[in-house]
C-alpha cells in the first residue's frame, strides 16, 4: 500500500506502455544545454589563464590554448604576496569559526532546551535581526571600531564573531537542538549533569552535522566577504584574496591571462571544498529556505 | 510525556534560568554593541554632519533635505530598484525552472545539481572580475556566442544601457541556491496530491497550477523578500567591474552610500541614506505579506473563494 503511495505520478505511464516520454527527453535537452550554458565561464576562464599574453586578444576565442602557458599560475601568484593573502584569509576563517559556532550553539541551546523567562521575546528579536540590510549598521560599527582605534586590524572582523553576531547561525543550532531527544537529555539532568556538562557531552558530539554546516557557511561567507575587510583591512601585508585580487584588478587590469589565472586561484580552494562537502554545503541552503 | 515532568515542578527553576541568560550572555552583548546600538546610534548620526576626525556638529533635517536635492540619490534608487525589480523576479522564474526539471526523477540528478549550483558558492570579487572577462566587448565569450547568429554584441559594461542588463544577467549564474531550495520544496510535496489531481483528470499543466504552485508559494515568497533585501546590498560587482558607471547607470545604493561614507567621510549624510534604505526596504517587504495573502498557500489552510 505505501509503495503504491509512494510511486510518483510519472511512472504510471512508463509501466503502461514503453512508450517515450517527451517530456523527459525535453528536459534532458533543456538540462544538458543548461550545464553547457553554465560551464562555459569557466572553460572560457580557465582556458585564458593558460594562454599567452598574445593569445588571450584572438576573435573567435580559442578554447583550447596552444601553447598551454603554465607560467601564467607562477607569474600571477608571485607579483603579489598571495601566499599571504590566503593565509591571512584561513587566519580569519579559523577565528571566524571559533567565535560563531561556540557563541551561537551556546545561544541557540538557551534557546531550544532551557526553561527560562524572556526566552520567546528573545528569540523574537533574533528573528528580527534577521532582516536587517547590513548598511543600517556599517557606519556607526566603523566609526566604533575607528574610535577603539581597531581599524587596520583583524579585531573589528573577529570580535564581534564571539558575540553571535550572526543571528542566522542561532537560528540554525536552536532548529537543530529542538529535533533532539528530550529524553537523553532529561537523563543527564537526573543523573546531576550541569547544564554546561549537558552542552558539552550531551548536545555537541549528538550534533556534529549542524556544526559541519555552520563552519562550511563561515569557511564560504569568509572567502566571499569583501566590503567589510575592504574598510578595515587597511594595510596590505593584511589582505585577504578578496581584497588582493581586487587589487591585482587594479593593476594588472590588461593583462587579462595573468588576472585569470588569479581567478582561478582565488576560487579554486572554494570549488575543492564543495565537491568534499557539497553534502553540508546543500543542507546549509536548503535550511535557509525551509524556515519561511 | 517526558521524564522531566514527573520530576520537575512546574515553576521555572532559578539555576536553570540563570544558565541559560549566561549562554545568551555573548548574543544579548553582541545584539547591544554590534546590532541594536548602532541602528539607533546611526539614526542620531544622521541628524548630524560628521566626518569622524572632527566633532559631529547637528544638522538637523539637514541630511534628508540634501539627500532630496541630491541626483545621485534618486539615481541609486532607481538602479537599484530596477535591479530588484527585474533580477529578483528572473532569478525565481530560471531557479524554479530547473527545479521543475530536476524534480522530474530525471537520472544523473545529483550532477545536474552540482553543475548549477557551484557558481553560487564562488567568491563574489573573482565571479565579477570574470565576468569583466566575459562580458567584453570585443573578446568576450557572451558576444562570440551572439556572434554565431550573427548579432553583433554591445559593449555591456561600456555603454550605459546595456551595463545594468549586464550585471543583471551575470546575477542569473547564481541561481543554484535558490533552485536548491525550490528542488527541496518541490520534493516536500507529497505523491498523493499529484495522484488525486491525476484521479480528478488533470494533466501536467493542471497539476503544476493546482498542486505545484500553491505548494512552492511559501518558498516563493521568502526567496523574493531574501532577493530584495539581497539585491540592496549589491556592492562588489558594480564596484570592481563598472565602479557605478558608465554614466551612473549601475550605482547602486550601497555603492553611493560607500563613496559618502568612506570616500568623502561624510558620515551624518551616509547614516540618513542607511536609513530611508532600512525604512524603504521596510516598506516593500510589508507591502510584499501584504499582497501575498492573495497568492500565497499555507498548508492546512482553507480557502473561501
Amino acid at each position: 500500500m505505501v509503495a503504491i503511495a509512494q510511486r510518483p505520478a510519472f511512472d504510471k505511464r512508463r509501466t503502461k506502455a514503453r512508450e517515450i516520454d517527451w517530456v523527459k527527453v525535453l528536459a534532458h535537452i533543456i538540462l544538458i544545454s543548461g550545464s553547457i550554458v553554465f560551464l562555459m565561464p569557466f572553460v572560457y576562464v580557465v582556458s585564458t589563464s593558460l594562454k599567452t599574453a598574445g593569445d588571450v586578444y584572438t576573435f573567435p576565442p580559442e578554447f583550447i590554448p596552444d601553447p598551454v602557458q603554465w607560467a601564467n599560475y607562477p607569474d600571477a601568484l608571485t607579483a603579489m604576496p598571495f601566499d599571504v593573502f590566503f593565509f591571512n584569509t584561513i587566519f580569519l576563517a579559523l577565528g571566524r569559526i571559533i567565535g560563531l559556532t561556540l557563541s551561537c550553539s551556546l545561544a541557540g541551546f538557551a534557546f531550544a532546551k532551557l526553561r527560562w523567562k524572556g526566552r520567546n521575546t528573545l528569540f523574537f528579536i533574533v528573528l528580527l535581526t534577521l532582516m536587517i540590510p547590513v548598511e543600517v549598521t556599517l557606519i556607526p560599527r566603523y566609526i566604533l571600531f575607528s574610535k577603539l582605534g581597531w581599524v587596520g586590524s583583524f579585531a573589528p572582523l573577529l570580535v564581534p564573531g564571539f558575540f553571535a553576531e550572526n543571528a542566522f547561525f542561532v537560528f540554525l543550532f536552536r532548529q537543530f537542538f529542538m529535533t533532539m531527544g528530550q529524553d537523553l537529555i532529561d537523563a543527564a539532568r537526573i543523573d546531576g549533569c550541569s547544564f554546561v556538562g549537558l552542552f558539552r557531552r550531551i548536545i555537541v558530539p549528538n550534533a556534529k552535522p549542524v556544526f559541519a554546516v555552520v563552519a562550511i557557511y563561515i569557511i564560504q561567507n569568509n572567502w566571499n566577504s569583501f566590503l567589510l575587510p575592504m574598510i578595515y583591512l587597511t594595510d596590505r601585508s593584511k589582505y585577504t584574496l578578496a581584497l588582493g585580487l581586487r587589487l591585482f584588478n587594479e593593476q594588472y587590469y590588461s593583462q587579462t591571462h595573468l588576472l585569470m589565472a588569479a581567478s582561478v586561484f582565488v576560487i579554486l580552494p572554494i570549488v575543492i571544498l564543495f565537491f568534499f562537502m557539497q553534502r553540508y554545503f546543500i543542507q546549509g541552503v536548503v535550511f535557509t529556505g525551509s524556515k519561511g | 510525556m517526558h521524564i522531566s515532568s514527573l520530576f520537575k515542578p512546574k515553576r521555572l527553576s532559578f539555576w536553570e534560568s540563570l544558565n541559560a541568560w549566561i549562554f545568551v550572555s555573548p548574543w544579548i552583548l553582541g545584539f547591544i554593541l554590534f546590532t541594536g546600538g548602532p541602528i539607533l546610534a546611526s539614526l542620531v548620526i544622521s541628524f548630524t554632519n560628521w566626518d569622524i576626525v572632527n566633532p559631529p556638529q547637528w544638522a538637523g533635517l539637514g541630511n534628508y533635505e540634501t539627500m532630496l536635492g541630491d541626483p545621485l540619490f534618486f539615481q541609486s534608487l532607481k538602479v537599484t530598484t530596477l535591479y530588484a525589480l527585474v533580477a529578483v523576479p528572473l532569478q525565481i522564474v530560471v531557479g524554479l525552472f530547473i527545479a521543475l526539471l530536476l524534480n522530474t526523477k530525471i537520472r544523473l540528478i545529483g550532477l545536474y545539481r552540482t553543475l548549477f549550483y557551484l557558481p553560487a558558492v564562488l567568491p563574489i570579487v573573482s565571479v565579477a572580475v570574470m565576468w569583466r572577462w566575459i562580458l567584453s566587448r570585443d573578446w568576450g565569450l557572451i558576444n562570440w556566442f551572439l556572434s554565431l547568429f550573427g548579432v553583433y554584441g554591445p559593449g555591456w559594461l561600456s555603454e550605459p544601457e546595456w551595463a545594468l542588463p549586464a550585471l543583471i544577467l551575470m546575477s542569473l549564474w547564481g541561481v543554484g541556491a535558490g533552485m536548491l531550495i525550490y528542488l527541496a520544496g518541490l520534493q516536500g510535496i507529497p505523491t498523493d496530491f499529484y495522484e488525486a489531481a491525476k484521479v480528478d483528470g488533470a494533466g501536467r499543466w493542471a497539476s503544476f497550477r493546482y498542486v505545484t504552485l500553491p505548494m512552492i508559494s511559501p518558498v516563493i515568497l521568502f526567496q523574493l523578500v531574501v532577493g530584495l533585501i539581497a539585491a540592496f546590498q549589491v556592492f562588489a560587482q558594480p564596484f570592481i567591474m563598472t565602479q557605478g558607471g558608465p554614466q551612473n547607470s549601475t550605482l547602486f545604493y550601497l555603492l553611493h552610500l560607500f563613496r559618502n561614507a568612506f570616500e568623502f567621510f561624510r558620515m551624518g549624510y551616509a547614516s540618513a541614506l542607511s536609513w530611508v534604505l532600512f525604512m524603504y526596504i521596510a516598506i516593500l517587504t510589508l507591502l510584499i505579506f501584504r499582497f501575498s495573502a492573495a497568492w500565497v498557500f499555507y498548508e492546512g489552510e482553507i480557502r473561501n473563494e
